[in-house]
């Protein structure tokens, strides 16, 4: 893909940046974001450096150490604000002794808004099209910001990962990649299935969502968190993903893109329990000192997507 | 004695109040006499009844007060 539109001065600035390595390898002053959704769209598009780059930037640029330093600028004012937002939340919640069925409890605590269930009863397609466009900037790159994770993990989790992992790359079969499902779910609706097709046209929110997860994924410092945003979003997937598929069929859309969401009904039914109990329940027995983070992720994933449906609910002017 | 430790990895768990995970390939006879072969490397099925995807879950027994769901 090519870089996507600048939102501010800072993407302008940084773009321009990237665009220019490494003919101009010298000391670059960057302005300030004069926003959210330009601090945003600038990290998104540094982290993607890392996953398949640009085709209007050299491939350097991922280890340019300006552009490494402008990135942790915005990751540590990322972190902070969702870490303030956990802060808020997390004295609501009790933990016992089993660390599955308390993550499981914590999940299910958490009332957000449901996309799903509005896609199942109530959206019209043009409300379905909206979302999947949004969708489709995570999906095409689905459970790659976790894969970052394996290498740091102690034996059991990591084994356990790779089990649900094995599972979204298709089992080593390409048409089975949970990306490339979602990719020909596009296509055969009508939309473009192209890698960051609509980068440009979605909001802070979905920004965010991807950010977060290419942050955690990032940091080995983060590798709870990065397990904990999975599991929350593999034991919110299930029952949704069956709701969205009811909302296509309502809707007569393609059927490639209800059996993508088909394929998660039972994918992720066994995916949140090796999440939770395998992956999340193996790294905490080795390293406790990381429990805390898998909450903090897996509320950053939850919260992130209920800001999400309340943004869209109110965009289509649904009632609360 | 090793320090290496060996981990236990059943091929079929009983998930608390959650389905039946099974590791490996599968042939499964429903309870009428139908046949579903597994897909997956790990498969969830369903144990309490109440699955629109029988046999495998579907994540219905979150829905399930405390007392049907499965123990």
């Amino acid at each position: 893909m090519m870089l996507p539109k600048p939102r501010g001065p800072l993407s302008a600035a940084v773009f321009e940046s990237m665009r220019v390595i490494p003919a101009e390898p010298v000391a670059r002053a960057h302005p300030g974001a004069d926003g959210p959704e330009d601090a945003a769209v600038t990290l998104w598009a540094l982290y993607e450096l890392a996953y398949r780059g640009f085709d209007d930037v050299d491939e350097t640029a991922e280890w340019d150490p300006e552009l490494l330093a402008v990135r942790r600028g915005l990751e540590v004012e990322l972190e902070g604000r969702l870490r303030s937002r956990w802060d808020a939340y997390r004295s609501d919640h009790e933990r016992n002794d089993d660390f599955g069925e308390d993550l499981f409890a914590f999940v299910a605590a958490h009332d957000g808004r449901s996309l799903a269930r509005f896609v199942q009863t109530e959206a019209d397609e043009q409300q379905v099209l909206d979302l999947l466009r949004l969708r489709s900037v995570y999906h095409l790159k689905e459970s790659d910001p976790t894969a970052w994770v394996v290498p740091r993990l102690p034996t059991a989790s990591k084994a356990a990962l790779m089990e649900l992992q094995y599972d979204e790359y298709g089992s080593g079969d390409p048409n089975r990649v949970h990306s490339h499902l979602f990719a020909r779910g596009l296509e055969a609706i009508g939309l473009r299935a192209e890698y960051g097709a609509y980068l440009d046209d979605v909001p802070l929110e979905i920004l965010e969502q991807n950010n977060a997860m290419s942050l955690m994924g990032l940091h080995r410092r983060l590798r709870g968190a990065a397990l904990g945003h999975l599991a929350a979003f593999e034991a919110t997937s299930s029952l949704p993903s069956r709701q969205l598929s009811q909302g296509l069929q309502r809707l007569g859309m393609a059927p490639e893109m209800s059996a993508y969401y088909d394929e998660h009904v039972e994918a992720d039914a066994v995916h949140e329990q090796l999440a939770v109990r395998a992956i999340c329940g193996e790294l905490v027995a080795v390293e406790p000192e990381v429990t805390d983070d898998v909450y903090f992720g897996a509320f950053t994933c939850l919260d992130l997507e209920d800001r999400l449906a309340r943004l869209l609910l109110e965009r289509w002017q649904v009632a609360s | 004695m090793s320090d290496v430790p060996t981990y236990e990895h059943p091929d079929v768990v009983l998930c608390p109040g959650g389905p039946m995970l099974l590791r490996g390939k599968h042939v499964i006879e429903d309870s009428s006499g139908e046949l579903h072969e597994t897909t997956r490397r790990v498969t969830a099925l369903c144990r309490c009844d109440k699955s629109a995807r029988k046999p495998w879950c579907d994540g219905t027994h979150k829905l399930l007060p405390e007392k049907l769901a499965p123990s």
